[in-house]
């Protein structure tokens, strides 16, 4: 009996050591290849990493879907910002000439742009829909630089996994990888339905990332960096967004 | 039968004792009784989770676009945890969109995978087409309005009815089995920007975005609403023989009530 049973301790604590070995190596495997998200260490982590993981397999290269002009909306609705103070106040007097993009971390060339810069770069234009976590829509066309195009100028290095990019607004800032960084329809936008882009509506500049909820497409942007570790920044869960409890990745 | 009821793998390894039952005993495979009760705390978990989410834009719209600046065609007239969101009332109920969204995205993989296995399953070794689909003699309109009379009147269930789906039962599972839950699945991820960029007819298909999320809330009704009526037909039919077959699989026999 005692042998019996001492065998089977040996053959399960073999199993259990073979099962958490294989789980870490997948995890390693997952990790390298752009499977896990920041945020997979917290409650959800679980579903949360089988969503990023399934997408990223699914919709690497996919395109948000566009839409014709006739489905513009109307209506769009400019989620309320708390008030972005004294400095954006400031910058708006002024017409935003002093607005700047600074671009840093992991580049060839640390820069910043202008606002006229960035407006004489060539244009790229969608028609996509903005969904806000909370379940409202609205459709709209959205003009602005290719991410990609501003990472092309200032040189990428080697090893660079996630874009961090910050608002004005104080304390809120996001990341993506570098799948949907380099995706051709991620923009900096500054026009929206062909006029500049609204204040309300985020203007300067939003980084617009149309596979995405809303609340990626961060308002009134004015940095970017490029990092290859993007635990480094805040909590260390990609984002502002999983501090206060909301996904890091945002696809669904 | 000389033992008491067999608890279906109740023991810890000493399964030695268990007198196996007889074929014909069994009520429920252990498969189906895994995946009911897998179900059960994904639904409760995506229930509860989905009406958080409502609660943040207690509005419905049909077509593409919808927000509070278009008139939705159903307004629920509930408090919402957003201030932006017009309700009446002079307050806005706490954020729980944060959690809510993570336990429905976790609860909705662990029902896709319990509905795999169980669609599988059934495909597979037949459960379905013995189980659930009707027979077709029980179709015919007088022998299914004999049985909506029987259900109306609250008749008790006969002995071999214990044993064996009726035709009312079997069509409301195969509804829920094959065109609700698929329903709630296809209309979840219509609403997924990344899904849809990748396969864009699971939104256009269904009519857009907005209809896609009404039609998810509308599909959370019937199901409550089966619901309702599935845990209140075991209340008739004996609450605790009928939940006692679900969990252990064997059907209580009649003489061996206990007390």
């Amino acid at each position: 009996m005692t042998k019996i049973s001492r065998r089977k301790w040996i053959k399960g604590g073999l199993a259990v050591t073979a099962g958490a070995a294989g789980i870490a190596v997948a995890a390693k495997v997952a990790d390298s290849a752009g499977l896990i998200p920041p945020d997979a260490g917290m409650r959800f982590g679980a579903g949360e990493t089988l969503t990023y993981a399934t997408q990223r397999l699914l919709t690497r290269h996919s395109m948000a879907r566009e839409f014709s002009q006739a489905d513009i909306s109307k209506h769009p609705f400019a989620n309320p910002v708390d008030p972005l103070g004294p400095e954006f106040e400031r910058l708006l007097a002024g017409d935003f000439a002093e607005w700047r993009l600074k671009v840093d971390g992991m580049v060839e060339h640390p820069s910043t742009f202008t606002l006229a810069e960035l407006r004489g770069f060539p244009a790229s234009s969608h028609t996509t829909m903005i969904g806000c976590e909370e379940g409202w829509t609205y459709i709209a066309e959205w003009t602005g630089v290719p991410l990609s195009f501003i990472l092309d100028r200032v040189g990428t290095q080697p090893g660079v996994r996630y874009v961090v990019y910050r608002s004005i607004q104080p304390d809120w800032w996001e990341s993506i990888d570098m799948d949907d960084a380099l995706h051709p329809q991620t923009l900096i936008a500054h026009r929206m339905n062909g006029d500049t882009l609204p204040v309300p509506f985020g203007g300067p500049l939003r980084l617009r990332l149309p596979r995405q909820l809303g609340y990626k497409s961060v308002k009134y942007l004015n940095s970017l960096t490029l990092t290859d570790n993007v635990k480094q920044f805040g909590k260390g869960l990609g984002s502002a967004e999983p501090e206060v409890g909301y996904s890091w990745y945002a696809g669904i | 039968m000389s033992t008491s009821l067999p608890i279906a793998g109740g023991g810890t390894g000493a399964a030695s004792f268990a007198v196996p039952a007889p074929a014909e005993q069994k009520r429920h495979h252990g498969l189906v009784r895994m995946t009911h009760w897998l179900t059960v705390i994904a639904f409760c978990a995506l229930l509860v989770s989905g009406g958080e989410i409502v609660l943040s834009h207690p509005r419905f719209y049909w077509g593409k676009t919808g927000n509070v600046n278009t008139r939705p065609w159903l307004n629920l007239h509930l408090p919402s945890s957003r201030s932006s969101v017009p309700t009446g009332y002079g307050y806005v109920l706490p954020d729980q969109n944060g959690w809510s969204r993570y336990l429905h995205f976790e609860a909705a993989w662990l029902l896709a995978g319990t509905g795999v296995l169980y669609g599988l399953w059934g495909i597979l070794t037949g459960h379905f087409r013995r189980a659930v689909v009707p027979d077709p003699r029980d179709l015919s309109p007088k022998s299914l309005t004999a049985s909506i009379v029987r259900h109306t009147r609250f008749v008790r269930p006969s002995a071999d009815e214990a044993w064996s789906y009726n035709v009312l039962q079997r069509l409301a599972y195969l509804a829920v089995i094959f065109v609700l839950f698929p329903l709630m699945v296809w209309s979840g991820l219509a609403m997924s920007f990344a899904f849809t960029s990748a396969f864009p007819l699971t939104a256009s298909l269904l009519g857009g975005h907005q209809t896609a999320r009404s039609l998810h809330f509308l599909t959370t009704i019937l199901l409550v609403g089966f619901l309702a009526v599935h845990v209140g037909m075991v209340v008739l039919s004996g609450f605790r023989s009928r939940t006692r077959a679900m969990i252990t699989g064997h059907a209580e026999k009649p003489q061996q009530e206990e007390s």
